[in-house]
Order: C-alpha cells, then sequence, then structure tokens
C-alpha cells in the first residue's frame, strides 16, 4: 500500500486543492475525545491529522501547545496508549496521520522500535521539530524502508543550503514554519510568508504546507495562494481547552474546524 | 533544536572558528578577564580546612573572588564580545543561582547591549538577592512558571525567546549545556580555570595535583578545571552532583550518578528521566545544581572513566558551607559547598602527601536567605 499522506497530496493536486492539515494533542482531554476528533476530522474533510505526542519540554511550543501536553501527561498517557489509539481509529478510518512528538521520547523508546510499532499500528508519517536532518539520518533511512513519510521543517532563517538539504530529505511534505517564534495563535502572519514559500518552492516539487500562527479563516485563504496546504494546531488546541468539560466538545471543534477550512473548498 | 536556530548556531560557529585564532579577540578577552573581572584567581592553600580533614594539602581555586562573585563571568565576557562581533543589539541568558545571569547583565551593562534574563519563580524565590542585583543592572528579569519552575524550564524558555527573535539576539548559554557549539565553545571559555591552576600548583607544590574536585550542575566551573589536565593521566578528577534530599528519595540533580543518556536543549548526555523520555523534575538545595541534565563531556568523561561523579545532600553540603566559613572565614555559595563537603568522604582515600585542588566556584552572599537558620 502506498503511503497515505502521499496519495492524499496526489488526489489533492489532481483536483486542484490545497491541504487542510489538523494539530491536536492525543490524549487531551482523553484518548476517547481524541479517537471521536480523529473520527469527525475525516467526516468533515480534514486532509491529514497530526496526534501530538506529549513531551515535558516542547521547546518549539507556545503557552497553548503547552499546557496541552501538561494536561496529556497528567492523564498518563504515552506512546503505547498512542499506538493502540491509531489501531482503533485505523478500524474506521483511512485518514492520513502523523506523529508529532520531540526527539528524546523517540530516542528513549528506541528509534526503530518506535518506528516500526508507529507502522504496524496505521501511523503514516512522523515530525520531530527539535530533529535536524544532520542527526536524522537512522530515522529516515529507517522510515523509507517502511514507508513512512518523515517531514522536515524549514524556516524563515533557513539559508539557501538547508533548503536544499532538507527539499531533499523531507517525505510526505515540508513542513514550513510560517514565523520565527513558537506554536500559537497571531493576529498577522509574517511579512515574508509568501516569499520563503516560493522560494522554497523554487528548489522542490514536493509539497510544501505552512503552520505555527495560523489563525483565522482568513490566514487560511492568504496561504492557501502559496502553500500546497495549511497547518492549524494552537487555535483548535485552544478552543479544545475552552471546551474541556462541554459535552459538546467534538461539535463545537467540528464547527470551528469547517469555518476554517472554508476558504480551501 | 528546531530549524529556525540552525543558521544562527552556524552563525556562532563560524563566528567563534573565527575569533579563536584571532590574536586580537584574544587579547580584547583577556584585558577583560584580567582588568575588569580581576583574572588571574588565587590558588589558595586552605591550611586550617587541610588540618580539619586531616590529610592532604587543599588548594582552593578562588573563582569566587571574581567580579560579580563566580566563575561565570569568564564565559560572558568570551560570548558578549562574540555578540558584538556579531552585531546583535540584544542578550539573552537563563540562570537558576542568579549568578550567570549577574554575569550576563554585567557584561550586558558594559558593553550597552539590552538584556533579558529568564529564571524560575522557583529559583527567583530563594536567590533574591541576585534578582536584584540583575535589576540594578539594568536587565529585565524573566519570570517562568512552567514545569519545575527552576535552571531547566528557564532555559527552555530562553530558547522559545531565540527561536522567537534570532535575527537580533545572542543567547549566552551560561553552562556546557545546549547545542554545539555551546558546549565546547563555553568550555573553551571557563577552561582559563584549569589553566592558571596548573601553572599555579606547578610554582607551589611543584608538582601536578593527584585530586581535582568540583560541583557539576551543568558543569562548566567543573569542566573549566579538569579540561586542561584531560591529558595528565596520573591527575584524578571528581566531580560532585547534588544528592538533593537523597537519591533514595528521587528528589535529586545527580544526573552523572543516576541518569541515563537523552537529548534535551540540544544535546545527548544524562538526563534524570523516566521509561517515556519524559524529563524528570530535579531537586536540590543549589539552585545552580537543580537541573536534570548535564554538559555532554561530562557524560564523555564518566563513560571513558576519565572522571567519577559522586553525590552529596542538600545537608551535607550545608555541612561543608559551614565547614569552610568557619575554618577560612571563606563563606561559599552552596553549590562549591557540595564539593567541600566531599572533602570529608575523599578523606578516606588520601594520603598524606596529596594534593588536592577544589574550584571554589562562587562566594555564598546570595545564600544566606537559604541557609539562614539551617546551620
Amino acid at each position: 500500500m502506498t503511503n497515505r499522506i502521499e496519495s492524499k497530496f496526489k488526489e489533492l493536486k489532481k483536483a486542484r486543492k490545497k491541504a487542510f492539515i489538523v494539530f491536536i494533542m492525543a490524549g487531551d482531554p482523553n484518548l476517547e475525545a481524541t479517537r471521536k476528533l480523529v473520527l469527525e476530522f475525516d467526516k468533515i474533510g480534514v486532509d491529514i491529522v497530526e496526534l501530538g505526542v506529549a513531551f515535558s519540554d516542547p521547546l518549539a511550543d507556545g503557552p497553548t501547545i503547552q499546557a496541552a501536553s501538561q494536561r496529556a501527561l497528567k492523564n498518563k498517557v504515552n506512546i503505547e496508549k498512542i499506538f493502540n489509539l491509531v489501531k482503533v481509529v485505523r478500524k474506521k478510518s483511512q485518514i492520513p496521520l502523523a506523529l508529532m512528538t520531540y526527539y528524546n521520547p523517540v530516542f528513549r523508546f528506541g528509534e526503530n522500535r518506535f518506528l516500526v510499532q508507529a507502522k504496524k499500528a496505521g501511523v503514516d508519517g512522523v515530525i520531530i521539530p527539535d530533529l535536524i536532518p544532520e542527526e536524522a539520518g537512522h530515522i529516515l533511512n529507517t522510515s523509507k524502508k517502511l514507508d513512512l513519510a518523515t517531514i522536515l521543517f524549514l524556516a524563515p532563517t533557513s539559508t539557501r543550503q538547508r533548503i536544499k538539504l532538507v527539499s531533499k530529505l523531507s517525505s510526505g511534505f515540508i513542513y514550513y514554519v510560517s514565523l520565527t517564534g513558537t506554536t500559537g495563535a497571531r493576529t498577522n502572519l509574517a511579512a515574508d510568508l509568501s516569499k520563503n514559500i516560493k522560494q522554497i518552492k523554487r528548489f522542490t516539487k514536493k509539497p510544501v504546507c505552512a503552520g505555527f500562527g495560523i489563525s483565522n479563516s482568513s490566514h487560511v485563504k492568504q496561504i492557501s495562494r502559496v502553500a500546497d496546504g495549511v497547518i492549524v494546531g494552537s487555535t483548535i488546541v485552544k478552543n479544545i481547552q475552552h471546551n474541556i468539560k462541554n459535552k459538546d466538545l467534538i461539535k463545537k471543534i467540528s464547527i470551528q474546524i469547517k469555518q476554517l477550512q472554508r476558504p480551501l473548498k | 533544536m528546531p530549524e529556525t536556530l540552525m543558521a544562527a548556531l552556524g552563525e556562532l560557529e563560524a563566528e567563534y572558528n573565527k575569533a579563536k585564532t584571532d590574536k586580537k579577540f584574544k587579547e580584547e578577552l583577556n584585558y577583560y578577564l584580567s582588568e575588569y573581572a580581576g583574572r588571574p584567581t588565587p590558588l589558595y592553600f586552605a591550611q586550617r580546612l587541610s588540618k580539619v580533614i586531616g590529610k592532604g594539602r587543599i588548594y582552593l581555586k578562588r573563582e569566587d573572588l571574581l567580579h560579580t562573585g563566580a566563575h561565570k563571568i569568564n564565559n560572558t565576557l568570551g560570548q558578549v564580545l562574540l555578540a558584538k562581533r556579531m552585531g546583535k543589539s540584544r542578550i539573552i541568558a537563563e540562570t537558576g543561582a542568579g549568578q550567570h545571569g549577574v554575569a550576563t547583565a554585567t557584561v550586558a551593562a558594559m558593553f550597552g547591549l539590552k538584556c533579558d534574563v529568564y529564571m524560575g519563580t522557583e529559583d527567583i524565590h530563594r536567590q533574591r538577592l541576585n534578582v536584584f542585583r540583575m535589576r540594578l543592572l539594568g536587565a529585565r528579569v524573566v519570570p517562568v512558571e512552567s514545569g519545575s519552575k527552576t535552571l531547566k524550564d528557564a532555559t527552555t524558555e530562553a530558547i522559545r525567546d531565540w527561536v522567537t527573535n534570532v535575527r537580533n539576539t545572542h543567547y549566552i548559554i551560561g553552562s556546557v549545556v545546549g547545542p554545539h557549539p555551546y558546549p565546547a565553545m563555553v568550555r573553551d571559555f571557563q577552561s582559563v580555570i584549569g589553566k592558571e591552576a596548573k601553572k599555579q600548583i606547578l610554582k607551589t607544590e611543584g608538582r601536578l595535583p593527584d585530586y581535582l574536585v568540583a560541583c557539576v550542575g551543568g558543569g562548566s566551573n567543573s569542566i573549566g578545571l579538569f579540561h586542561p589536565f584531560f591529558k595528565d593521566k596520573k591527575v584524578k578528577f571528581v566531580g560532585v552532583e547534588a544528592a538533593g534530599k537523597s537519591i533514595a528519595s528521587g528528589k535529586h540533580a545527580a544526573t552523572l550518578v543516576k541518569g541515563e543518556i537523552g537529548v534535551l536543549h540540544g544535546n545527548k548526555s544524562d538526563l534524570l528521566q523516566d521509561k517515556y523520555g519524559q524529563i524528570n523534575i530535579a531537586h536540590s538545595i543549589a539552585a545552580g545544581l537543580d537541573y536534570p541534565g548535564v554538559g555532554p563531556e561530562h557524560s564523555y568523561y564518566k563513560q571513558i572513566q576519565r572522571a567519577s561523579y559522586v553525590a552529596v545532600s542538600d545537608q551535607q553540603a550545608l555541612e561543608g558551607f559551614k565547614l569552610l566559613s568557619e575554618t577560612e572565614g571563606i563563606i561559599p555559595a552552596l553549590e562549591p559547598a557540595h564539593a567541600i563537603y566531599y572533602l570529608k568522604v575523599l578523606k578516606r582515600k588520601l594520603q598524606k602527601h596529596n594534593v588536592v585542588i577544589l574550584c571554589l566556584s562562587g562566594r555564598g552572599d546570595k545564600d544566606v536567605d537559604v541557609v539562614s537558620g539551617k546551620v
């Protein structure tokens, strides 16, 4: 079977559409809610889901996702439980799924063991924001053999040389960090966003998706003009936090996502 | 490390490599080290302390006498000169005990740079004097509420600031931790401790020491003392970590004694962590040792058995604190007080003619609040 993330981008390209990618923290507020959210995302046409695997010291994340990590860890969520969650989801849904975590949990679990079990559970890709391509050799090779995507990052500060390196090694898509900073909702997009994405696209045919700070449908619209996909995280995680005890949590998030992705439909 | 920082780390590495061989940079740094910071520091023969310990001749490398009161300024002077060369207008730092924060605020004031220091609220509370000093020096102290509210979280928060402001900001890391080139660069700046000590001991004793003893949090004063003796195989290194309440209680910061290899803040070293790679909260009475990671070079020394690492509890450190104050009239910081106490343990291995150099990394004024009522 081909990788679900790669198939998705082929399908979108044919339909001349842009990917709408959603990040949530697995186990926030609990694993059952995460399962329901993912199934709902599939139903309402989210293209790819990034599932956060909480880490105690998420240095690329702002306050919203830090708090979500803490909630998940407090709920005693761990990587094994998340693999199980993915297995359960796979019984009902073929939505492309990537795990997003930091390097130490992967290292500690064992790079091979992590990737093999992820694949077995039905994961399609891994995203590790503190792992640079220079240190990712083993993960890149193993993922390739397993047909898992390894999604690498580019930033506004990336040099031409690094753009070339990441373009060559990233698979699934390239994650463009839309601003110099941590994750978190912002009022405005960075001024150099379009220019930088265009610059990256000169070096690669791989899909380039932008994330960090994307907070409303007008951001989504602007980014979809230049990028191949839009990633939203903090704004949704914040809404989950607001509705943590609301029995209509899934519905609330669903409404928010439908609104955010409207410009792409 | 996040991709956003890779260009800045590359720039820093290139600038540092250039500076290392630049005679003018060396002259400038040496000028400030001697005229501003007060180097060389004495290597003081602690006669009464040696007598109380009962064996060996104990020398103290007096980093506590430096301007700002600790070894930290050796590194902040080096890094601020690099920041100037790179044209950065703003400096950030993390701090635990506040000594690195003060040393950073000091050099930022001297060079007219804007300075923000990240500090855990737990440390702000227990090292109030240093918070006040930083503010007097014109720095902004940014309280960090996340996680353990100590050095680890201050470091994480400083990295987040750097990711955001990397274009105009240089991050002065205070220990031999963080991503490359920091561990090697901070070691080089701190190696002045060991280089001087070597010259001084050869002059006074006519031979190399048998033991080097220093406390280890992130590990900058210890690596600074050890590194210049690396090839002198007969000189034994002992790094003293914080056993906190006790090793058995789990409330400690004995990373090398009890930790396992992992990756935090951009380097691979021993870490206090659980089986899923979540970082544990460290504990020590000494804010400067209260860190669940350690410099990668120490993990290497441990692995090749070039150094041995031991741990001393909060209670024992207080005993060390008292011991040095009463025998030598020197009030040590709580961090090196751990190393002082360890001399009582080392005594069992010592012979009468043995020479020991202990790095007295900082003075204890900052700890008077914490210690009062406890000794």
